[in-house]
């Protein structure tokens, strides 16, 4: 067969091998690094096993190596196919994955090293910076050269995510990135003071608002309605929550630096947007859910859509979370608390690992020339494990941030404080005994993931191409 | 702010919001003819197709409600550039009006010790229970909650003082903080110099201790360096904080590769100022609190 008529499916079963591996790596970090905040000896007093250095590490690994990949792997998988047509070039796309590779095996070298810029989600040094620009600007060059390409008139509104997350992240990485670099392994930023936390979080809350939302919601997109076999919703959903939500996530950021020497402006614009993004966040849940209408039926039977569904309740719940949050009142509460370590781990392991769980068995079996996965009762196991760890995990974090938040305010007749850090701490322990066992059941229902992966790789045709479909 | 940027600002916050909205508005009604039943006509990928449903009604009423939320927010409270909102708040202003707050609710529980003397109030119960909270909250980071210190914080439960212990001179030290420096006589000893000083001190208070030819060489290197601010005794000097020597109490560690350290390098020590923080009452009553630590037995 012609090869230009087929998908390039190579690319796409790399990135979703890659996302086991990886997921797997960053979330046995993650393991390590929760164990270590109740038994700190397990850093074996060597410094490259420093909480530290691992806890950028475990975020790179799940965020960007993890996460990274799982959008590779589906956005190239589904802009060919909503495209009817084959990606735009081969050697980049292929560029893209080695590159992509080479520099998650750099910052797994470097971050333990303690070589870092110090800056949350963007530690890496400025040579991979460098490295990721390059790669990042590639894979717009596929993405956009394939939607170029496309045989129908009309984009699908997965591909206004992904693209939406693809030029923001070029933006957002670039601009944060800007640096002076004076040796390989050292330089300084370009902004200093206030601006510098302000460009920050602005990169940190777009990181989320559009690497871990807009990205994932364009897997949503695709993923749901093909396997409910349902219309999406309303198209007009989609127009309006896409352009509310990629024009109001922009500004957020501000409300990560509540009562900081940020001025008052821009610490009441960061709250009022995040407020307003609860409603374009809320659009894609109601549409991704009301997909299923008259498929219900299927939730029982299908442990993919269970997957998607699920995150997809998860990310209803982290998006009101996070306003809510965002409201200077409250916090003042959950601020500098294990609150939010629970409020992001409800979004990344709730809604962006669940529907790349989902993502990667729905697409693999069709890039290994089968139907289904090898087990899909083992697919149901991960499900349930995995959800039971998530609600240990997020439980205990609630728990313990708001206690916490209490602890610290609490005071005495005498206007001192009742407790000490140290108290709040120790009051901690048994909660993060708690995280730590929802950590170690959602690594657990990875590595189930990872065999059932395994297995269905070997067993399956790798050699199997699979023919540009016809435009309607 | 200049006027470029406080426009600049405002009209894109509120150009994002009004655009949100007329978003919003644009799509509410469907176009005449549009079936909301039948899919749009498009198809991707053999079957995925969408339907034209209205967007929920709950779902435009909390969008909605948000943006109202926003636009009567920018209007009470700073947002919209350099206008600081119809309220007049700004988060200096809350912080200064807890802290008046709390000092008219708090202030009077440390000012009804300000007419007692410090010797006498360290026997009194409520001043060294209210003396405590207030160590455990200011002084515990450094001296450990029980007071007891650690290596290069001094020990307030024992009887070796570097200023002296009259309660007036402990709290001077709180109220103005101290800076002790030990100068770095390295260079000017040399190395064996060093040792020579070093094994002399440790022989101070642990006699018998290292060799006595050192000792006696090192004994006189110490009455030309040393004794300006220990003294020619090695006793110290309060006034200054310089510490006594013989008492085999040690800051800084009490083997001789320690004392040798601080004699090589020197030392800068320091206790912060806690006036601006604390104010005279509480220091008064952070004194008792310190005084009573002495009188524990075996303190």
């Amino acid at each position: 067969m012609d090869r230009s008529r087929t998908y390039n499916d190579v690319v796409v079963r790399q990135f979703t091998i890659a996302t086991v591996v990886w997921g797997a790596v960053g979330m046995t970090v993650g393991v390590l690094i929760a164990a270590q905040l109740l038994w700190p000896e397990l850093n074996f007093d060597i410094p490259w096993l420093t909480y530290s250095r691992l806890r950028p590490l475990h975020t790179n690994a799940v965020i960007f190596a993890f996460g990274g990949s799982a959008l590779f792997a589906s956005s190239y998988y589904v802009v060919q196919r909503t495209c009817h047509t084959r990606l735009f070039s081969d050697a980049l796309a292929s560029f893209t994955f080695w590159g992509w590779q080479v520099v998650i095996v750099l910052a797994a070298i470097t971050l333990p090293l303690g070589l870092t810029q110090s800056k949350e989600y963007a530690e890496l040094i400025w040579p991979i910076d460098v490295l990721i620009a390059v790669v990042w600007i590639a894979y717009g060059v596929v993405f956009f050269g394939t939607i170029a390409r496309r045989r129908v008139n009309h984009i699908y509104v997965a591909n206004w995510f992904y693209a939406a997350y693809i030029i923001t992240i070029a933006v957002l990485h670039i601009v944060n990135s800007l640096a002076i670099p004076v040796s390989l392994g050292l330089s300084y930023p370009i902004y200093s003071g206030i601006v510098d936390a302000m460009v920050q979080w602005w990169y940190g809350h777009n990181a989320v608002g559009f690497f871990l939302t807009a990205g994932f919601l364009g897997m949503m997109y695709y993923f749901i309605p093909k396997r409910a076999e349902r219309p999406v919703y309303s198209y007009r959903l989609s127009v309006v929550h896409f352009w509310a939500l990629i024009s109001t996530y922009m500004w957020a950021g501000p409300h990560h630096l509540h009562y900081t020497s940020v001025p008052d402006w821009a610490q009441s614009i960061g709250m009022v947007v995040a407020l307003i993004v609860l409603a374009p966040s809320w659009g894609g849940v109601s549409n991704g859910i009301m997909t299923l209408s008259g498929a219900w039926d299927k939730l029982r039977t299908d442990p993919v859509l269970k997957f998607m569904i699920v995150a997809l309740s998860f990310y209803g719940m982290s998006t009101f979370e996070g306003p809510m949050m965002s409201i200077k009142t409250v916090n003042a509460l959950s601020h500098y608390t294990d609150w939010t370590i629970g409020h992001v781990h409800s979004g990344a392991l709730g809604w962006v690992a669940l529907i790349s769980f989902g993502c990667v068995y729905a697409l693999l079996p069709r890039v290994c020339g089968r139907q289904e996965m090898y087990s899909v009762r083992l697919v149901e196991l991960h499900f349930w494990v995995s959800t039971v760890g998530i609600v240990l995990y997020v439980t205990s974090m609630w728990i313990a941030g708001v206690m916490q938040g209490l602890m610290w305010r609490a005071v005495n007749d005498d206007g001192t404080l009742t407790y000490s850090f140290v108290e709040s701490l120790k009051a901690t322990y048994p909660y993060y005994a708690v995280r730590l066992a929802g950590g170690v059941l959602f690594l657990a229902g990875t590595l189930i993931m990872a065999w059932n992966v395994w297995k269905t790789v070997v067993t399956g045709d790798r050699r199997a191409l699979q023919p540009v479909l016809e435009p309607a | 702010m200049s006027a470029f940027w406080s426009w600049f600002i405002i009209i894109l916050t509120v150009g994002n919001i009004l655009g949100c909205v007329w978003l919003l508005q644009s799509q509410s009604k469907l176009p005449a003819g549009v079936s909301t039943e039948e899919t749009t006509g498009h198809v991707w990928d053999d079957n995925l197709t969408e339907y034209n449903k209205p967007m929920p009604r709950w779902w435009l009423i909390l969008f909605w409600l948000t943006a109202i939320f926003g636009a009567v927010y920018l209007v009470l409270y700073p947002g919209l550039g350099s206008f600081g909102g119809t309220r007049g708040w700004s988060q200096v202003a809350q912080y200064e009006r807890e802290r008046a707050e709390a000092e008219a609710r708090f202030g009077n529980v440390f000012r009804a010790f300000a007419d007692i003397p410090l010797a006498e109030l360290a026997g009194n119960a409520d001043a060294v229970r209210l003396g405590r909270n207030l160590f455990l909250n200011n002084c515990a980071t450094c001296h450990g909650s029980d007071g007891r210190g650690a290596r290069s914080f001094p020990n307030l439960t024992d009887d070796a003082w570097l200023y002296g212990k009259a309660p007036e001179t402990i709290e001077a030290t709180i109220t103005n903080g101290r800076i002790g420096v030990m100068p770095a006589l390295g260079a000017a000893l040399g190395e064996e110099g060093v040792a020579e000083v070093a094994a002399y001190v440790v022989s101070l208070s642990r006699p018998g201790d290292g060799d006595s030819a050192a000792v006696a060489t090192g004994a006189e290197k110490f009455q030309l360096f040393c004794t300006a601010c220990h003294g020619p005794e090695a006793k110290g000097n309060p006034a200054i904080g310089a510490p006594n020597l013989t008492d085999d109490d040690w800051l800084h560690g009490r083997t001789a590769a320690d004392i040798r350290d601080v004699i090589t390098n020197g030392r800068t020590n320091q206790m912060p100022a806690q006036l601006e923080i604390l104010g005279p009452d509480r220091i008064r009553v952070l004194v008792a609190y310190l005084l009573s630590l002495q009188a524990e037995p075996g303190g």
